[in-house]
């Protein structure tokens, strides 16, 4: 599916300091419903966002009006669990472009890169610099260069190199879909198909 | 030069190589369900193209299914819409589904190996992560996205980068009442839930090459539990041995022509892994989770760690345990249960029942626990049914329900309610998992029988021991 492309992104981030981050939390299986991506936004972080009666939780960092941006940082191990697309979906519904983190789950990584959300891995150290920027002022923009593979924090000026392939990156750069190469393969995996016994 | 299972599988199946990139890797076989496909099938048409090779696609209902009364229309108007999307989609495609009240229905990695789709030295993905148990066969499995599942419905290629291979093994023998599920729960609590990220895990020693079919489908299902891709064990006589005979299966001279391939699925003396671990099996009791991720268990005699004892964020720990609202330092052995859960693609398989059954026996379900009973397949149902395990059950106070994923994800109406406790046989005890405010306690077959007859966390051996007096 088509997504926007990514290039250079700033702006101020949702800080998130928590370990574990699963996608069950992420978008709850019985919001899994869907039989078209739409809406997953409204229900993201769900169970940690609202209460049973549908009020908002107050101390929930997605309700409290002085944090908002683009980019979410999350404690390590984010999106660990299950396959579910629908929290990458859910992700990037809600207005999130990038997520940060000092460690990512495999499979929300591979899930993100392919809806045109930029998974963004930096060292523990930077990760603690970015929550207590954040922490000290709401409103500190980081940027995200994704041409140069790198990311800032705007008011002090540290910087980061993250890692992403090269074939990823340029589809993130112009909006490609991995689709779309492998239907121009055909050929050659029909060929591969016939000599591979069901 | 000596090659890894894991890189023989994965090298075979490599149509292209990117360069600064993914490997794109031919897939043998694809298995769908509902929730992870409606998308992926939009695509499909949105291009304007048909699945490929339909032959090596399967489909079948678990995740969203009623385990009450499948005979019936699916009463949430949701679930019975993204039923249909999936039955609709099957036959535009020509995909063979196996719908509800359909005999091989069941959950999807169970119904897998039961018909023989599942084979030694096969790529295998579905849209969902507990593919994993299907490297129990010596395949490379692995669950995928929804943007890979339209990948492979269109392509019957995935783009990935080749993990890093690890090898876990475990040698000595395993103690009395200590079950597969307690020695995947032991790894993941010595790895934690990410320590295995970014590899794909072999499995090798003594204990795993003793372990019955089941058993290995156990412990591989959990690989990802740790963080790992996926998990496999090398195909050995027990392996083929399960596989003859199964419909999907090769057969005749085919078999034979197979049988010589999957004979060399195994390690090479002198591979090299880029990571090595080891445990021994004495060291492993039975497991029980205290926490809300699967890397926090320990073993049932033990009391739940002190945050200063654990690694990691202090945070992150005491934001779990008030969610179980435990205390550190407590005992797990006594603590009071409302609800069992036996069932998943963890453990809801014949042996699982047999050993649940078996502990059961002649006692009777604590009056205030309420148990669901959920077979994996039709198959499981009706073995279940023929090996007298019914009856036992039902002496016991026990009822079965119909097959399905159930309370392991809660999409259906089987939900623990919010602040009761369950032991449950399934795979992740993530906050809400079984249901808003639910708190799962992991733990193997026969924890959770202990569980069901005391109404409390108890040590299965002690069962065990009055049942040999």
């Amino acid at each position: 599916m088509a997504y926007d492309k990514f290039n250079v992104l700033k702006s101020t981030a949702v800080p998130m300091p928590i370990e574990n981050v699963d996608t069950d939390q992420i978008i709850p299986a019985r919001f899994l419903k869907a039989t078209e991506r739409k809406g997953f936004g409204d229900n993201l972080f769900r169970d940690w966002r609202y209460n049973p009666d549908n009020t908002p939780k107050e101390h929930f960092v997605l309700n409290n009006p002085i944090y908002s941006g683009k980019i979410l940082v999350g404690g390590k191990n984010f999106g660990s669990g299950s396959s579910r697309e629908h929290a990458a979906w859910a992700v990037y519904d809600y207005g999130f472009r990038c997520v940060v983190s000092s460690f990512f789950a495999d499979i929300f990584r591979n899930n993100c890169l392919n809806v045109g959300v930029l998974p963004v891995q930096v060292s523990p150290e930077y990760l603690q610099q970015i929550f207590s920027a954040i922490e000290a002022d709401p409103n500190t923009q980081l940027e995200v260069n994704l041409p140069e593979q790198t990311i800032t924090i705007c008011s002090t000026g540290d910087q980061e190199s993250f890692a992403i392939n090269g074939y990823k990156k340029e589809n993130m750069l112009n909006g490609f879909d991995d689709i779309d190469y492998l239907l121009n393969l055909k050929e050659k995996i029909k060929g591969f198909a016939e000599n591979t016994p069901l | 030069m000596s090659k890894t299972l894991f890189a023989k599988v994965w090298d075979s199946h490599v149509v292209q190589k990117i360069e600064d990139g993914p490997d794109v890797l031919f897939i043998d076989r694809h298995l769908v369900h509902e929730v992870t496909s409606p998308v992926a099938f939009l695509g499909l048409k949105n291009r304007n193209i048909k699945v490929l090779y339909p032959e090596r696609t399967f489909a079948t209902a678990d995740h969203n299914t009623p385990t009450l009364n499948q005979h019936l229309p699916v009463e949430d108007p949701l679930s019975a819409k993204q039923l249909q999307a999936l039955e609709d989609n099957a036959q535009e495609h020509n995909i063979p589904y196996w719908g509800l009240g359909h005999e091989k229905n069941g959950i999807v990695h169970v119904i897998g190996p039961e018909n023989g789709i599942t084979l030694p030295g096969a790529t295998i993905v579905c849209g969902d992560s507990h593919t994993s148990t299907h490297g129990a066969f010596g395949a490379i499995a692995f669950g995928i996205g929804t943007s890979e599942v339209e990948m492979v419905l269109s392509s019957q290629c995935i783009m990935q980068p080749k993990p890093k291979s690890m090898r876990i093994t475990i040698n000595g023998k395993l103690n009395p009442a200590v079950t597969p599920k307690d020695v995947a729960l032991y790894i993941i609590s010595r790895l934690s839930t990410s320590g295995a990220t970014g590899y794909f895990v072999e499995y090798a020693g003594e204990v795993f090459r003793n372990m019955s079919m089941e058993g290995r489908m156990t412990v591989c299902n959990l690989s990802i539990e740790m963080g790992a891709r996926g998990g496999m064990i090398a195909p050995d006589e027990k392996t083929f041995e399960y596989i003859k005979g199964r419909e999907f299966a090769p057969k005749g001279e085919a078999w034979n022509e197979t049988m010589k391939y999957w004979q060399t699925l195994k390690t090479d003396k002198g591979a090299v892994f880029d990571k090595e671990i080891e445990f021994q099996g004495e060291d492993i009791e039975p497991m029980i989770t205290y926490g809300t991720n699967p890397g926090m268990g320990v073993g049932i005699s033990n009391g739940i760690p002190s945050a200063k004892d654990v690694e990691g964020g202090v945070d992150t720990f005491k934001k779990s345990l008030a969610y179980m609202d435990f205390k550190e330092g407590e005992d797990m052995l006594g603590k009071k249960i409302d609800f069992v859960f036996l069932g998943s693609c963890t453990n809801g398989r014949i042996e699982d029942f047999r050993a649940f059954a078996s502990l059961v026996k002649g006692h009777k379900k604590a009056a205030h626990v309420t148990a669901w009973l959920v077979p994996g397949s039709h198959k499981v149902e009706e073995a279940i049914e023929e090996e007298g395990i019914l009856d036992i059950l039902q002496e016991a106070g026990f009822e079965l329900r119909e097959p399905g994923c159930s309370a392991c994800l809660a999409m259906n109406d089987d939900k623990i309610p919010a602040g009761k406790y369950a032991v449950s046989t399934s795979n992740r005890n993530f906050e809400g998992r079984q249901g808003p405010g639910a708190r799962t306690l992991l733990a193997s077959p026969l924890v959770a029988a202990a569980a069901a007859i005391t109404g409390k966390v108890t040590d299965p051996r002690e069962l065990l021991q009055t049942q040999t007096v």
